[in-house]
């Protein structure tokens, strides 16, 4: 019997549930490592030989070094975890969470102050509302 | 006895601990926001607690996946602020109350709710933003919070996470444990958290103002409806993350109108009541019940 999941039909998410969990186990994992300040500086200096050192897939690594946050989720990211690549880098938690929106900084800061996102035409796949988009990977497919 | 006299909700985003650490508080931006806390931090020192019992949760600090509890109660006798990769927070350390919470733990097991008993754990933003919030800003080396906390984390960052109605019983569950304590002590729950969210993909930046102010009506007046709301309202209504606020509802059923899951004593009374939006991505949420 297939398990209950009435969360897929939300637009623009993706729910860390204990699927994605087992797909992102090595790349959370990772991501918890960067809360040793030792292992910051070393991931800093060379990231794709630190990132060669965790059994993740390939792409995986790839959506790392992209930074591109909705790819790191569909390989089974959660945004907690990824938040620590974000803390290496100096970023805040507005500048992580609005990369994921296709917007601008200043846009998406703009937003927030404003009220948020509205829910209108959000609620389900098929609205009308401006989160329709699946959270898919931004980063192009590289040439080599 | 030891007795739960109040309970406390509040939400607790990280950016709130950054602007009181960084002394931000009186920007324009957060201004407001702290305005809607003045009243509670007088109400802080009017009321103080003997022991705080926090209802929080981790945000990948302590847990990672090597292990994900869905309920943990912290029965150490402190608790580090941790380092989330900013570096820890300036503030004191946590004290814990190692022979309530040991007392707790018991008493809530035997009730058949299977708990996860942590002897150390460092504690992030998730409990000390709401400390901050409640206590005001504090040197990390020469003031104390007011009180002991009793740290208790629960797992809404991998689903399933548990559901509003259980964490309503587990309330009441608390409660009873409290009272079956010998000492005269002053208890507060707090249920911290929310309110709308969300941190992650295209749909971001999502607030709910409208159920917000409904969920806090019926958290406050009709308790036992907001406990049977389904995972799926929040998150389709209050962003992936809005179901921090299941947490509220661990507070809210250990006040003393709550009897065997229904509402039948006298209603406590609401003492403060504020929502701002945003702070950084979410709509703040807050409120103070006393115990009738």
């Amino acid at each position: 019997m297939a398990l209950d999941k009435p969360y897929l039909d939300v637009p623009g998410t993706i729910i860390f549930d204990a699927e994605q969990s087992r797909k992102g186990y090595w790349l959370n994992q990772f991501c918890m490592s960067l809360m040793r300040a030792e292992n910051r500086t070393r991931f800093k200096a060379d990231e794709r030989a630190y990132l060669s050192e965790w059994p993740m897939t390939e792409e995986q690594r790839e959506a790392v070094l992209a930074r591109d946050l909705n790819w790191c989720m569909q390989t089974g990211g959660n945004i907690y975890f990824l938040a620590k690549i974000g803390a290496t880098d100096g970023k805040s938690f507005q500048q992580m969470a609005g990369s994921m929106t296709g917007m601008t900084e200043e846009a998406y800061r703009d937003m927030m102050v404003r009220g948020g996102r509205s829910v209108e035409g959000n609620r389900r796949v098929g609205e009308h509302g401006d989160a329709q988009r699946p959270p898919q990977r931004q980063t192009p497919n590289r040439n080599t | 006895m030891a007795k739960i006299t109040a309970s406390v909700f509040t939400s607790h985003v990280p950016a709130i601990g950054a602007a009181m650490d960084l002394g931000k508080t009186h920007e324009d931006y957060w201004k407001p926001l702290f305005a809607g806390y003045e009243y509670s931090k007088q109400w802080m020192k009017d009321n103080r607690p003997d022991v705080v019992f926090l209802v929080f949760n981790d945000h990948a600090t302590a847990f990672s996946l090597d292990m994900i509890p869905t309920f943990a109660i912290g029965t150490a006798d402190s608790y580090q602020p941790a380092d989330e990769g900013w570096g820890p927070r300036p503030v004191p350390v946590v004290q814990g109350h190692g022979m309530l919470a040991s007392h707790i733990a018991q008493s809530v097991i035997q009730q058949d709710f299977d708990l996860t008993i942590v002897n150390k754990m460092d504690v992030d933003h998730g409990l000390t933003v709401p400390l901050s919030l409640m206590c005001g800003s504090l040197d990390p080396k020469k003031d104390a919070w007011p009180c002991p906390v009793i740290p208790f984390a629960v797992n809404v960052v991998q689903y399933p996470i548990p559901s509003g109605q259980r964490c309503f019983n587990l309330g009441q569950a608390i409660r009873k444990a409290v009272e079956s304590y010998d000492e005269d002590l002053n208890v507060h729950i707090w249920g911290t958290g929310g309110m709308s969210h969300q941190l992650q993909g295209p749909r971001a930046g999502l607030i709910n103002q409208a159920w917000d102010s409904n969920f806090l009506d019926m958290l406050i007046n009709d308790p036992v409806a907001a406990a049977a709301i389904p995972h799926i309202d929040y998150v389709r209504e209050a962003g992936s993350e809005g179901i921090e606020l299941v947490m509220w509802l661990i507070a809210r059923g250990a006040m003393s109108d709550i009897t065997d899951g229904k509402q039948q004593g006298t209603p406590p009374t609401l003492k403060h009541r504020f929502y701002h939006v945003p702070a950084s991505n979410t709509a703040v949420g807050h409120a103070i019940l006393e115990n009738a």
